[in-house]
């Protein structure tokens, strides 16, 4: 495999006294799906934030396509090509389907017909049909697809799916992870931070998992499901015995 | 389903997408026409009152849609109008006093004055939200009146009377001229306000308006956008005070700075919707026909009561004002 397209070197975020995060050294290839695992407050949205810009980092470095954007602000990481879906969805409420697409569109000088692509981008998520409706009456799955749909918008290199299958049913898991392997065959690295651990290791080609802010494995999701460490953080000492 | 059979059965994008340069055609026919209406009443109505109370309604116009720039567009709520609106009420008295400048000098340099303090005060105060953003403005407003307070050369408390220049022969008086002028900068603030609101500004306004965080990861320079807006609506909010000095020969910081001012620019597009560019009018229109009617028929001290009860029931019951109100009732029979 080529050089990392994302590379996280000794990263730290502290809020005042509490270290949230690190130091942590993570790498991403062009490609890659990586999984990232960890128990609540484990840190995988401080590292999320130190990625995309809206945190930034205490101490550490991060790089992105060989160029060091520690200090550059997310929508310029954004349209460097680094995408990333929310936990909570946060569609652009009082516009249209369509429109929330047309947003990142906006800012891309490559783009010859944003309309055009923003309805490319809608029926490869399954929304073409919900492109004139608004966003805020869409359901929770049609959230998740919107999230998702916006940030393929701008064709990322690198996608950050935060939990993006948080709250939905088995069938409702297999279309978003259908949509994610269809994004990642065409060349688009992903990085998963998910729960629902079936969807994570059937996805990963790789998985970290965090705990109190600090890489505590990294390795194939079968060498991670029975790594010791990662059975105590998520199960207890009981289940190992 | 796959990419491919979603793709074979896209939708057309939505109607509202459609025909823009059509939509933007009839406006630029609609705004020429009231600029010509404009023009003929003023030769056809003698009764040159009417044009000192439709230079307020038309002023009002301006000032909402100036606010609304960045209180309803951007969702920060400005309490400090008055602030720029003196700031460019004043820039026309010294440039009328000092070298007796003609009205279209005054409302570029008002403009410019304005969106500089419009970019002074976003610079200083954006990376605040909510409530103290909008303490920000208020302080803004109190700068302003004492540095003018302390300014004698402006007259300082006492006001400053000035004989504006005689105006053209063909607009029939000076009344008649300042609200020719009025009316234009209204229609050039609704014209400003309805292109930012169609265009990628404006999706950037309300993108951000519905999440920062989202719209800053969606590759929205969210802060350059937000400074954009303050510089836009201070430079409107300047420019519609620049013409004041021309229409009443006289200013003083009580009238410009005051609370009357301030609580209009809020209240307006409150009440005719803070969304889209016609609700500013609706709102000003509205209030400021009333206010006049009052000011006659009753008292007008009776104003600023008049404004506050009106707000608070719109607030209470339609906070998407009128037009959401009409929205939601269209909504509902369907």
């Amino acid at each position: 495999m080529s050089d990392p397209i994302l590379l996280v070197e000794n990263v730290e975020k502290s809020f005042g006294a509490l270290r949230a995060l690190g130091p942590i050294s993570v790498s991403l290839k062009a490609g890659e799906r990586l999984g990232v695992i960890g128990p609540n407050g484990s840190g995988k949205t401080t590292l999320i934030n130190c990625l995309t810009g809206t945190l930034t980092p205490s101490a550490g470095e991060v790089w992105f396509l060989g160029r060091k954007v520690t200090d550059l602000a997310p929508h310029r990481r954004a349209r460097m090509g680094l995408a990333r879906s929310f936990q909570i969805p946060k569609p652009f409420t009082g516009m249209s389907v369509l429109e929330n697409l047309l947003v990142p569109l906006d800012h891309l000088h490559d783009v010859a017909d944003p309309r055009a692509r923003a309805m490319e981008v809608l029926a490869s998520v399954g929304l073409a049909g919900r492109a004139g409706h608004e966003a805020g009456g869409l359901t929770q799955l049609e959230l998740r697809k919107l999230e998702l749909a916006r940030a393929l918008a701008g064709r990322p290199k690198v996608l950050i799916a935060d939990e993006a299958m948080a709250g939905l049913s088995d069938r409702e898991i297999d279309d978003v992870l259908a949509i994610l392997e269809r994004l990642n065959e065409s060349g688009v690295a992903v990085i998963m931070i998910e729960h629902i651990m079936h969807a994570v290791m059937r996805f990963s080609h790789r998985i970290i998992c965090l705990e109190t802010g600090r890489l505590i494995a990294d390795g194939l999701p079968d060498a991670i499901a029975n790594d010791p460490l990662v059975q105590k953080v998520y199960f207890g000492e009981q289940a190992r015995h | 389903m796959t990419a491919k059979t979603s793709l074979m059965t896209a939708a057309p994008p939505p109607a509202a997408a459609r025909a823009p340069e059509a939509r933007t055609l009839v406006f630029c026919a609609c705004a020429l026409a009231v600029l010509a209406l404009g023009a003929v009443l003023t030769q056809t109505i003698a009764n040159p009152y009417v044009f000192f109370a439709a230079f307020i309604i038309v002023q009002q116009v301006a000032l909402a849609t100036g606010w609304n720039v960045l209180g309803g567009y951007a969702g920060y709520i400005n309490f400090g109008a008055t602030a720029f609106y003196g700031a460019g009420a004043y820039t026309g008295a010294f440039l009328l006093k000092a070298y007796g400048a003609s009205i279209f000098l005054c409302l570029p340099a008002a403009a410019l004055v304005g969106g500089g303090l419009g970019l002074l005060m976003g610079y200083m105060t954006l990376r605040v939200q909510g409530v103290y953003f909008a303490i920000a403005t208020i302080a803004l407003v109190v700068m302003m009146h004492t540095l003018v307070l302390n300014i004698d050369y402006l007259g300082g408390a006492s006001g400053l009377a000035l004989m504006p220049p005689e105006p053209p022969a063909w607009t029939g008086g000076q009344v008649q001229f300042v609200f020719l002028v009025m009316l234009g900068i209204a229609v050039l603030a609704v014209a400003c306000a309805r292109w930012i609101e169609i265009s990628w500004v404006g999706r950037g306004f309300r993108a951000l308006r519905a999440s920062e965080e989202a719209a800053e990861c969606a590759g929205v320079p969210t802060f350059r956008l937000k400074l954009s807006a303050c510089a836009i609506s201070g430079a409107i909010l300047a420019m519609t005070g620049a013409p004041l000095v021309f229409y009443a020969s006289f200013i003083e910081p009580e009238t410009v700075f005051g609370l009357a001012l301030a609580l209009n620019a809020i209240a307006m597009p409150l009440i005719g919707g803070k969304k889209s560019w016609p609700g500013p009018i609706i709102g000003a229109v509205l209030l400021g026909s009333v206010q006049q009617a009052a000011t006659i028929t009753i008292s007008s001290e009776l104003n600023i009561l008049l404004v506050g009860v009106v707000l608070i029931g719109f607030v209470a019951a339609a906070p998407d004002g009128i037009l959401g109100l009409v929205d939601t009732l269209r909504k509902g029979r369907q």
